[in-house]
């Protein structure tokens, strides 16, 4: 298992998680939570995902997730979730 | 499982509060490449260099994809090249071309600075390293990315009164033979007292000799990140602040440390050291300055300066400390004045003296950085400067370095502009009474009373 955080940021419009999910579906990544938040106005979500079952690289898949977000307008960001354990978890 | 809170937390100090991990330095042994003949001498330096850091750039970029944290710089440091040129060279013209190699191999690998153009001499100056500290002018001015460091004091051995007599000159040279460019070769030198064998941090990196033959530095960064969160603490006091500044820099070092052993598993390079240091940028946000004046001084440099930034400096450590298994290098709050948007705007306002510097380098890492002086500072004054920062180091037991830059043709109320990284800085006064004298004595200052430990 290769887990992954994806987050989406940006104002709330119809469509933003169908979008995300009709990708990583595609792409044969398994989300394995999915939570969202309000944060200073701003549509917050953040996914739980292995891509693991997935053929492209780190990179591409962090690359067209990105361009995803740039068509509808929100910023999404893949990283890989070492950096948040390390951080929050000791 | 890792919840959403945390993750806005994280990036929100990426995106909005400059977090970044500062550099990843890759320290490499040059001592196999020694050899009597210069032109054989200068082609190992090349090929090691060359073949140990080929994929530390783009090691850098893949982690810095994967984690979606910044690594801002990439960086070389080298065992001392007085040591590694001894036998080779004859003349200082004979290490300016090892200068050369070393500027040449840092562009064919891409890194932006290549540290360990020095020499160690607290005690006493072979021929070979004062041939190196000779060439270092000229070595400083035609070179790009080539960055030089003296240690010419310590608590064990004393201050080398020569060697701080000749670095005032070789300051002043190196200035003058950099004049067009605001005298930016001094940016690139670095005098210190108690250096450390594993400081990531350039100007001032060298590989140490105790060091292993590779390996893998990491400094970690974030003043911007201590500032917001310490803004919660407005009318809080100094247990609930420092409780604050301890948590944040455990998060900021952790992900240093994730960092550091993600490189050292890529490259299959030992991991080192993380340096706790908090170092500023020019950018917005990213100032020490700021952190001392949110916690409740008007400017950086009025009273209480030096408790806020004595505070600073040691929660960073007991946070860091707990954050990765090996800390080292400098490991502190560094105090560059042309280099932090705060600390130039206190000069600005006549509210930060030299002087004061000087005292708010007691307590922390490391000196008196990046501060630029009137060019026409008499060379016997910068050696007096360097006399008193050494002292301090020697006698409390810490690193201290000197990086001042007399702006050759500016004086008081001009700005000196390096650009990039460097930033700017406007010229600071410097006490004009003599010490010629004090300064022309020679020998050496006797190691301090509590060195004596065995």
């Amino acid at each position: 298992m290769q887990r992954t955080i994806i987050t989406v940021v940006g104002k709330d419009s119809v469509g933003i998680i169908a979008k995300v999910c009709t990708y990583l579906s595609n792409n044969h990544i398994n989300i394995l939570d999915i939570s969202q938040t309000i944060v200073q106005e701003f549509f917050n979500m953040m996914m739980i995902a292995d891509i693991n079952g997935s053929s492209k690289p780190f990179d591409t898949l962090s690359d067209e997730l990105q361009q995803i977000g740039k068509e509808i307008g929100v910023n999404i960001k893949m990283q890989h979730e070492d950096i948040f354990n390390k951080m929050h978890r000791i | 499982m890792i919840n959403i809170m945390e993750v806005v937390e994280t990036n929100k100090m990426i995106e909005q509060e400059n977090l970044d991990v500062r550099t990843i330095t890759l320290g490499i042994s040059l001592l196999d490449c020694c050899d009597a003949n210069l032109d054989n001498l200068n082609k190992n330096i090349f090929d090691k260099i060359t073949r140990v850091a080929k994929d530390l750039v783009k090691t850098g970029m893949d982690i810095e994809k994967q984690y979606g944290i910044p690594i801002v710089n990439k960086r070389i440091s080298i065992t001392p090249i007085a040591i590694i040129g001894e036998s080779a060279c004859k003349s200082p013209e004979d290490y300016v071309t090892i200068a050369k190699t070393l500027d040449a191999a840092a562009k064919e690998v891409g890194v932006n600075f290549i540290g360990g153009y020095s020499a160690l001499v607290s005690k006493g100056m072979t021929v070979g390293d004062k041939n190196l500290i000779l060439s270092i002018p000229e070595a400083l001015s035609i070179t790009d990315r080539v960055c030089s460091s003296v240690n010419l004091g310590s608590t064990k051995t004393g201050i080398n009164m020569d060697a701080v007599k000749l670095m005032g000159e070789i300051v002043k040279e190196t200035a003058e033979k950099t004049k067009e460019i605001d005298s930016l070769g001094c940016a690139k030198l670095v005098i210190f007292c108690n250096a450390p064998d594993d400081n990531p941090f350039m100007a001032g990196a060298f590989h140490g000799v105790t060091e292993a033959d590779a390996i893998i530095n990491v400094g970690v960064s974030g003043p911007g990140v201590v500032k917001k969160a310490i803004e919660t603490a407005r009318g809080k006091d100094f247990g609930e602040l420092c409780e604050i500044i301890k948590k944040t820099a455990f998060k900021i070092t952790r992900v240093g440390q994730l960092v550091a052993q993600e490189a050292s598993k890529a490259l299959n390079i030992p991991f080192g050291i993380i340096d706790l240091s908090l170092a500023p940028t020019p950018a917005i946000g990213d100032s020490i300055a700021e952190i001392l004046e949110e916690m409740g001084l008007e400017r950086v440099g009025a009273p209480g300066t030096t408790a806020a930034l004595a505070l600073l400096n040691d929660q960073v450590k007991k946070g860091g400390v707990m954050a990765s298994s090996y800390v080292g290098g400098l490991s502190g709050a560094f105090i560059p004045v042309s280099e932090d948007q705060g600390m130039i705007d206190a000069v600005i306002a006549g509210a930060l003296t030299l002087e004061k510097l000087e005292a708010m380098t007691c307590v922390c890492s490391v000196g008196l950085d990046m501060i630029a002086i009137p060019g026409d500072t008499k060379a016997t004054t910068i050696s007096g400067i360097i006399a008193d920062e050494m002292a301090i180091g020697m006698i409390n037991q810490k690193t201290t370095a000197v990086r001042l830059i007399p702006v050759v043709g500016k004086t008081v109320g001009d700005v000196a502009q390096f650009g990039g990284l460097l930033g700017y800085a406007p010229l600071m006064k410097v006490n004009e009474f003599s010490c010629d004298d004090f300064i022309n004595r020679g020998g050496r200052i006797p190691a301090p009373i509590h060195s004596f430990k065995n």
